[in-house]
């Protein structure tokens, strides 16, 4: 299974997705955001930083760059595609996700480690896991806090598209949300950042199981 | 001809940063400030004010949070 990392100019968990996805088992393909091409990968992980700068909103002109055609495209039919930090401001500005990411309540980067329950597991980055299950990742961001309107968190909480939920809520993220889920469910968004927490070398590898979910989901739906 | 625009969170939506310059007015002895928006202003040069509302929904605000205004000044 290839997949495919995004690197904007201002990423900087680029590296540790390849990394995460490479001990997870699967062939890492970075892809550049001003190329038009997604190299006939199987999924595609939008990873964190700030891309951009986080000139006018985080993610807002990354949104526009060549690589997010193809990558609009990929979702629409199905492609998993995954968010993280950075990547999922990119996919809320790109409307693949609903919501925003407003500033954090307190005004202060978050730079911690946070508990969480993973919710759902009917997502090719969650397959793995158990319902309930609770995992600590690390967060670091400035903008975690998500707001959607009143009708679309509705939705979000009755169609079982929280992916996961904060248990130490570190932003004042609406309903504890830590990470959502398209309505097919193959694009998800997450906060936290997995990757920096896939190996016991780095202190856990806690969230390595996000990455051998989708390569347990593709062998599953193939 | 120059357009200005004013960019700033939906009302009702939690503004932190205006909340945050709301509480640091009284300590510099500022008072009767109830409430406090903090926005953006961007102005531009255009050939003509035809796309703004485009730009301006499309890119300048996120319409999820953010509400805008745009006038031509000159």
């Amino acid at each position: 299974m290839k997949i495919g990392i995004i690197v904007f100019p201002g990423s900087n968990c680029d590296r540790d997705a390849l990394y995460a996805v490479e001990r997870a088992g699967a062939e890492a393909i970075e892809l550049w955001h001003a190329d038009a091409d997604l190299k006939s990968v199987d999924a595609v992980v939008v990873p964190g930083g700030f891309s951009y700068g986080d000139y006018l909103r985080p993610g807002a002109i990354a949104r526009f760059s060549k690589v997010m055609g193809p990558l609009e495209a990929f979702a629409k039919e199905g492609g998993p595609v995954l968010g993280i930090c950075n990547g999922l401001q990119v996919l809320t500005e790109a409307h693949l996700l609903p919501g925003a990411l407003l500033r954090n309540t307190h005004m202060r980067f978050v730079c911690t480690r946070v508990r969480t329950r993973v919710e759902i597991r009917g997502t090719p980055w969650s397959s793995l896991f158990t319902v309930g299950e609770e995992i600590t990742l690390p967060v670091a961001h400035n903008e975690g806090n998500y707001f959607a309107d009143e009708r679309t968190l509705q939705e979000l909480e009755y169609e079982g598209r929280v992916v996961l939920r904060y248990l130490d809520n570190p932003n004042g993220s609406l309903n504890d949300i830590a990470g959502i889920c398209n309505e097919e469910r193959n694009v998800v968004g997450l906060m936290p950042h997995p990757e920096r927490v896939s190996d016991p070398i780095l202190g856990s590898d806690a969230g390595l199981k996000v990455f051998e979910s989708v390569l347990s989901f593709a062998v599953a739906t193939l | 001809m120059k357009v200005r625009i004013l960019v700033r969170p939906k009302s009702g939506i939690l503004d932190p940063q205006g909340e945050a310059v709301r509480r640091a007015l009284p300590a510099l002895g500022f008072g009767g400030v109830s409430s406090v928006h903090v926005g953006r202003l961007v102005e531009m040069e255009v050939e003509s004010a035809g796309e703004v509302e485009g730009m301006c929904r499309r890119l300048l605000a996120n319409p999820t949070i953010e509400e805008y205004e745009w006038e031509v000044i000159s």
